[in-house]
């Protein structure tokens, strides 16, 4: 069961460089065969590459992975981005910090009680300017969802 | 990329289907995400969960959508990308990406629209992700 007094847990503030050669593994990951992201010299990144963040994180300093969720009951809820401006471009660092922002339960449709936890990132140029936002909605099941789920 | 004047509410982007995805389209995305659930991968652990096998990262989907919506309306333009998983993605999974312009504004002196995004299972015809955008449109 997560622990409702996280809210308000945030990790400390990292760097994460924004790579031409990380841009292209993540676009050709997804399928894209887009210049803009394969062939140009300093790509703009795709509207999900900032999941990459993961990379930065280590996984454990992350205050999600200070939270007990148990990983075969975990699901990926939702994901979204904000960019103010074209999205982050290779070869610009970012300073990024992660909060936990809300945590909340709703009744499964097929019993049990579900538990949301919504982190938030936000990602910052080296002018200290909000660049992009991350909110990222993470679901503990009281069971193991099945295929027919 | 769309101009303008052709991007008004009810305007679709290009159908595209992507498939049958594979065990290794889910390690590729993985390396390449730094998410390392062995859940996407490791078919005894995603047993030991209560699943008939493993399943494809949300958020491998998401970024082909994410890519789909950016080869139509441009990779600098894009200024918001929300999505919401449903179902589940399985090995042997072909998807089809839509996108469908819902509204269409002037706002700070920029010409916007926000898209209806959509995921579809091929095979079941459900929803594996709904999802929403917003573009700049130069």
């Amino acid at each position: 069961m997560v622990d409702k007094s996280k809210v308000g847990l945030h990790d400390d503030p990292a760097m994460m460089p924004i790579e031409r050669g990380k841009i292209r593994e993540f676009a050709r990951a997804c399928k894209s065969t887009n210049p803009e992201y394969l062939d140009a010299p300093t790509p703009v990144s795709p509207p999900t590459f900032l999941t990459t963040v993961n990379f930065w994180m280590g996984g454990g300093t992350s205050p999600l992975a200070q939270l007990d969720i148990d990983l075969r009951r975990l699901l990926h809820g939702g994901q979204a981005y904000v960019f103010h401006g074209p999205p982050p471009k290779a070869g610009t660092e970012l300073t990024f910090q992660t909060r936990v922002d809300q945590i909340y339960e709703k009744a499964g449709r097929r019993g049990g009680t579900m538990t949301f936890v919504e982190t938030v990132t936000e990602f910052r140029d080296a002018a200290g300017t909000l660049v992009a936002e991350a909110r990222s909605t993470a679901i503990e099941t009281g069971q193991a969802p099945t295929k027919e789920g | 990329m769309a101009a303008w004047d052709d991007l008004t509410e009810g305007t679709k982007g290009p159908r595209r289907e992507v498939g049958p995805l594979t065990r290794t389209d889910f390690v590729r995305y993985q390396g390449a995400s730094g998410d390392f659930n062995p859940i996407h991968h490791d078919e005894e652990f995603a047993q030991s969960a209560g699943f008939p096998t493993v399943f494809s990262v949300g958020m491998l989907q998401a970024g082909i959508l994410g890519c789909y919506c950016t080869d139509w309306l441009g990779a600098e333009n894009v200024r918001a990308f929300a999505v919401q998983f449903r179902e589940q993605v399985w090995p042997g999974d072909h998807l089809v990406c839509e996108a469908t312009v819902a509204r269409r504004f002037e706002e700070d002196g920029e010409r916007r629209v926000e898209l209806d995004l959509l995921v579809t299972r091929e095979e079941s015809g459900g929803a594996a992700i709904k999802g929403q955008a917003t573009f700049v449109v130069p």
